[in-house]
């Protein structure tokens, strides 16, 4: 992976930077306006978390590519990592209709229709990090 | 993009045109025709504002740039949307294999069922059993034995749906693995209670009445877990008679004991036998009274037991406005004349 910004979120306004990083990282990628929105929401979603569940960590935005069928893919990659208390069942939250501030659509299972690849990994008292790429078209 | 995206990009631009040009209502007809489109093809919100932006940049080349920075807002806002339309749609898939995986479930539950009715000498034999929702949570069986006795069983397990089916195949699995030889209603019943108390839920009670019909001596000797009392007809007398049992509901209790009741039957007599969904019929005006069944009934005493029973069930769905609130067994055991 290319170069990587990373945005700490401890904050509402680190929210908002940690969308920014995304956004311009977005553009330079080339992604059109549909996209972008939903990159940024998926960002949203996932710094939330953090800053409600987790108190604080970081979102990292990057370059990714991959050799396709087609010649390489390019894509825009983001990882949300705490250190917080984890996630004890992530097929339960993952289900739709489980959010518990009963937001429709949005949560963790939108961010995964959002990107075209979504990984969580999380450890009940250790903490949560996750991936998740969208690929340009 | 997929080409169908394209192919609706494309509409979209010529409608939209249409429409600026002569602002009339064909032109939002077309509109709604494609909202449909939209919907059909699963492009979400978002992707809708952002073909009208595109659309409009492309018109009206000299757009305000405020106008068109206040669409990046619009998308954002519609993103949501976007995703909880996925959502319902995902929940929709759900449903549908959910309903579909209950009608297997129920199709199977139907096979619990006795095949047949029985047809012994001298006896006329009805029986109708329908589910308010796919799966009941009633139960009906017969048994034939080498003495000429037919045994009949009525269960109402006490709850609805898919739990209540559940346990119901129980039932039918406890039923089957009583003892060979013939037992009489009370030890039936009392044998049947310590099945169920020890391996259905606790939280789930069955009501059953069981009867011993002799076709031989026309006589009926029943037993009753407190279930819904049946009637008893009199020709004779040309009068109904409440048919109850005393019993404390299975599964309550580990040691119960039941009662057992005997009647000679006459010729033309019969014994009504129905599960709580025939009695708690619910119309407009409230609970139906037991009343309402016998005169129902005896509308159509001239019939066969198996169309008395057909007929009482329609003329009751018909008070109820269609809509059946519990599960509905009526059977009926008539000495023919
Ligand atoms: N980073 C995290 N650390 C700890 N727990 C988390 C984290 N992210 C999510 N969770 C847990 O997973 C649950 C589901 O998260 P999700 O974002 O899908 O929905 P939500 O935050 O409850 O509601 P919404 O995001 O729709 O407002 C949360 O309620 C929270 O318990
Ligand atoms: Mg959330």
């Amino acid at each position: 992976m290319s170069s990587q910004s990373c945005v700490e979120v401890h904050t509402e306004w680190g929210i908002v930077s940690a969308r920014q990083a995304g956004r311009n990282k977005a553009k330079e990628i080339g992604f059109g306006n549909v996209d972008q929105a939903r990159i940024t929401t998926a960002i949203s979603e996932l710094a939330r978390n953090i800053y409600l569940y987790a108190e604080k960590g970081e979102i990292c935005i990057g370059e990714v590519s991959e050799m396709g069928g087609a010649g390489v893919k390019k894509g825009l990659q983001i990882t949300a990592k705490d250190v917080g208390p984890g996630i004890d069942n992530i097929r339960e939250v993952m289900a739709d209709g489980f959010t518990t501030s009963g937001g429709l659509g949005a949560g963790l299972p939108g961010v995964k229709r959002l990107m075209d690849h979504f990984d969580i990994e999380s450890t009940s008292g250790e903490g949560t990090t996750i991936t998740a790429i969208k690929w340009l078209r | 993009m997929g080409d169908a995206y394209l192919r609706l990009q494309e509409q979209y631009r010529k409608i939209l045109n249409q429409y600026l040009e002569n602002k009339n209502e064909q032109g939002l007809y077309h509109a709604q025709q494609f909202s449909k489109k939209v919907l059909e093809n699963q492009i979400s919100p978002e992707e809708v504002v952002s073909l009208h932006l595109s659309t409009l940049e492309e018109s009206f080349p000299d757009i305000p740039k405020g106008a068109q920075d206040s669409f990046e807002f619009l998308l954002e806002v519609m993103i949501g949307y976007g995703l909880a339309y996925q959502e319902h749609q995902s929940l929709k898939d759900r449903q549908r294999e959910l309903e579909s995986e209950i009608d297997v479930a129920a199709n199977m539950q139907q096979t619990f069922l006795p095949s047949g009715i029985p047809e012994p000498e001298d006896l006329d034999v009805g029986v109708l059993s329908v589910p308010a929702s796919k799966m009941s949570g009633d139960y009906y069986h017969f048994v034939h034995d080498e003495n000429d006795c037919l045994g009949v069983a009525i269960a109402d397990i006490i709850g609805k749906g898919v739990p209540a089916a559940l346990c119901m195949s129980m039932i039918k699995y406890a039923m089957d693995s009583l003892p060979e030889q013939r037992l009489q209603p009370a030890d039936l019943l009392a044998n049947l209670n310590r099945v169920v108390e020890q391996n259905v839920a606790s939280n789930m009670f069955i009501t059953m009445m069981y009867g011993s019909y002799d076709v031989r001596a026309h006589t009926f000797q029943y037993a009753g877990a407190g279930h819904e009392p049946g009637f008893y007809y009199s020709a004779e007398a040309d009068e109904f008679e409440e048919l109850s049992a005393k019993g404390i509901v299975l599964g309550i209790k580990r040691h119960a004991e039941f009662r057992e009741y005997q009647r000679v039957v006459a010729p033309g007599d019969f014994i009504v036998l129905l599960s709580d969904g025939v009695t708690e019929c619910r119309t407009e005006q409230g609970f139906i009274e037991r009343e309402e069944i016998t005169r129902l009934i005896r509308n159509h005493m001239h019939l066969s037991a198996q169309e008395m029973v057909n007929h009482v069930f329609h003329e009751l769905e018909k008070l109820q406005g269609f809509q059946l609130r519990d599960d509905f067994t009526l059977m009926i055991l008539r000495r023919e004349v």
